[in-house]
């Protein structure tokens, strides 16, 4: 391994392949801060520059950094404006733009920039250590797994973002499920549920669902009761981070960026998974007056999913570096650039040409600290972003919101479909409904069918739940974080009123 | 009865519907290799609803109590706030949704960002129209020259 670390460091340290992650980096960085474009489409865009270069550790190591500053990017446009551009950032965005309403932007900032770092290099020290076993044991994941480990990532979300209304939280969930089914299906190629209109057949984009649950309401809610975005004297404060909040979110980002990692292995599991899971599990395990921060600005509640989207996206290089198999969108598009420079990922890789499997590692520690370093001394002014007068700040949010939804589909129905979400979102805000686990459940509802239709087919029923072990006990961890809290409130209730009163 | 009930009414319409849509009209158009299949393209539906039934009469009902929080913004004293505003907002995204095709990008996003502005009560124009023609300008060159997606400009009638 060691004299794989010196290839690396030897390949990764030209001037070139440093350049390369550099621009990658500021790439990514910029381009992701537009919602609407996420780390898969920005790729997509660089793919021809990064083939035309010829060398595959160069392309490869380009092509990561751009992956990192679009993760990077994401976050800061759902910690400023609440408006996550990319799935793994939604996490993000529940205490990341709360704290910025507190006039604490560049401290959230700051929290993302290190959580980001720390879950990356974390993540890149774990791949090369476990790289080669864990290819195995991603393997041993079934279908049926996947289903379970959904199913209690939707109850761990819906149990713990009602704050008490877990059936409100249910019903988001499920709503959120049922939009997922509307569309042509992969394993069916029926359309379903589109009433006959064409703009349908292809269901309703995430983005403009994200946009419509998170933006828009919040840009609404600005209009309709004006506030200062940036704290009370108008100053951008707290920019470092003092001694005891590093203390308490160090063990966090341990946990999350170890968590995020192996989950991120997972093929098709990835940094949406990781960061929503992470944020439940960090919030369960709070000490009940922590527990309360959560949603509110919590630390540790931005620290925990930054730290674990960035640790499993360098957890979702594993699979495609030894296997061969892509575990999410993003390793797909990376696939075929490998493969259009003459490189075939998969168990050979190591050994054939270890200068690529060991530069791409080496550049993902260059890229971290790269990013580490470009952005803190930018954040004073990203930041300022919100210091733009209120009426020139709301026509852009809600701009920068349509154009988010435009240019993924090309489509001007779909920012119809925005603004009718919108409002039906401001509806359910008012109404003290939780909007995240919609669009979680949204999101993970196509990947959650397609795993249940395929474990189904292959068991020929519903048997795989008692047949294999590891399902029915995931799914029984399911039912319990959703029965849990009501349970815990009606208890707490009946000792608050004496006897119970059989409500 | 509260908003929020009045919303789970919705959402058990909503679910109905949806139930019945899924039990009773889609297995019909089945193709006959399908229907032996385990699971149908129906199977995962019918689940959902079921399950957003009991959720919605859980609520309904009113099984789960809740405090009564102070929200952010009490719906029911909407009159007090910028409504009107806000609905032009609502109106102007509407029109430029309608709008950009026909008209262009260049246009009617310069268009939406200075009467967005107005609607919000800035008066600044000699700010508020340069602002919005750069923000576009360079918009636009990001997208389509930079990035390479295709937004039309011009309206249509100039070749855009």
């Amino acid at each position: 391994m060691l004299e794989g670390l010196l290839i690396g460091l030897q390949t990764a340290f030209s001037l070139q392949n440093l350049l390369m992650v550099i621009a990658g980096c500021l790439i990514g960085t910029f381009i992701g801060m537009l919602p609407g474009l996420g780390p898969m489409s920005i790729i997509a865009i660089m793919i021809p520059v990064a083939i035309s270069m010829g060398d595959p550790s160069a392309a490869l190591i380009l092509l990561a950094g751009v992956y990192y500053g679009a993760i990077f990017g994401g976050s800061t446009s759902s910690i400023l404006l609440n408006a996550p551009g990319v799935a793994g950032t939604v996490a993000s965005s529940f205490d990341g733009y709360p704290m910025a309403r507190q006039g604490k932007a560049g401290k959230a900032l700051t929290i993302a920039a290190i959580a980001s770092f720390a879950g990356g290099t974390i993540g890149a020290i774990l791949l090369m250590v476990f790289a080669p076993a864990l290819s195995s044991v991603a393997l041993l994941f079934h279908s049926a797994e996947y289903f379970a480990l959904m199913v209690v990532g939707l109850s761990a979300i819906a149990a713990f973002a009602g704050s008490g209304q877990v059936a409100k939280a249910l019903i988001m969930t499920i709503l959120g499920l049922i939009m997922a089914t509307v569309g042509e299906g992969a394993l069916f190629n029926l359309p379903r549920f589109t009433m006959g209109i064409m703009d349908l057949q292809s269901g309703f984009g995430f983005i403009t669902l994200a946009m419509a649950m998170f933006a828009l309401p919040e840009a609404l809610f600005l209009v309709l009761k004006p506030k200062n975005l940036q704290g009370d004297d108008g100053e951008i404060k707290d920019l470092r981070i003092t001694k005891d909040e590093a203390k308490a979110i160090a063990p966090v980002i341990g946990r999350q960026s170890t968590q995020g990692f192996f989950i991120g292995v997972l093929p098709g599991a990835g940094a949406t998974i990781a960061s929503f899971l992470g944020y439940a599990v960090e919030r369960n395990i709070a000490p009940k007056k922590e527990q309360e921060e959560f949603g509110k600005g919590s630390i540790k509640g931005l620290a925990a999913p930054e730290a674990a989207n960035n640790a499993a996206c360098t957890g979702s290089f594993v699979p495609l570096l030894t296997l061969g198999i892509p575990g999410s969108g993003t390793t797909a598009i990376l696939l075929g650039a490998l493969i259009a420079l003459n490189v075939t990922p998969g168990p050979r890789l190591m050994i054939d040409e270890p200068q690529i499997f060991w530069a791409v590692i080496m550049s993902m520690f260059i890229g971290n600290l790269v990013l580490l370093i470009l952005n803190l001394p930018l954040i004073p002014y990203i930041a300022k972003v919100l210091a733009v007068p209120r009426n020139y700040l709301i026509p852009f949010i809600l701009f920068f919101t349509l154009m988010g939804a435009y240019i993924g589909q090309n489509n001007a129905t779909e920012l119809l479909i925005l603004v009718g979400f919108g409002v039906c979102a401001t509806a359910l805000k008012f109404a003290d409904y939780p909007l995240a686990p919609l669009l979680i459940g949204f999101i993970l509802g196509g990947m959650m069918e397609d795993n249940f239709a395929r474990s189904m087919q292959l068991y020929d029923g519903i048997g795989f739940i008692w047949e294999r072990p590891m399902t029915l006990a995931l799914l029984v961890i399911a039912v319990l974080l959703v029965l849990l809290p009501s349970y815990r409130a009606r208890r707490a209730r009946a000792r608050a009123a004496g006897i119970a009163d059989g409500d | 009865m509260a908003l929020d009930r009045w919303i789970a009414l919705v959402l058990l319409g909503i679910c109905l519907t949806y139930g019945y849509a899924a039990w009773f009209t889609m297995d019909g158009s089945l193709p006959p290799f399908m229907q032996r299949n385990p699971i149908w393209p129906s199977t995962f539906p019918k689940v959902l609803s079921i399950l957003g039934i009991i959720a919605c009469t859980i609520i309904l009902l009113g099984f789960e109590k809740s405090e009564i929080k102070e929200a952010d913004i009490d719906y029911r004293r909407l009159g007090e706030y910028h409504l009107g505003q806000a609905i032009s907002l609502l109106v102007l995204m509407v029109v430029y949704a309608l709008c950009l095709r026909p008209v262009g990008f260049l246009i009617a996003t310069s268009g939406f960002l200075i009467i967005g502005s107005y609607i919000l009560g800035e008066r600044k124009w000699h700010i508020m129209v340069p602002v919005a023609l750069i923000a576009t300008g360079s918009v636009w060159y990001l997208v389509q020259e930079v990035l390479g997606i295709y937004m039309r400009p011009l309206p249509g009638i100039f070749g855009g």
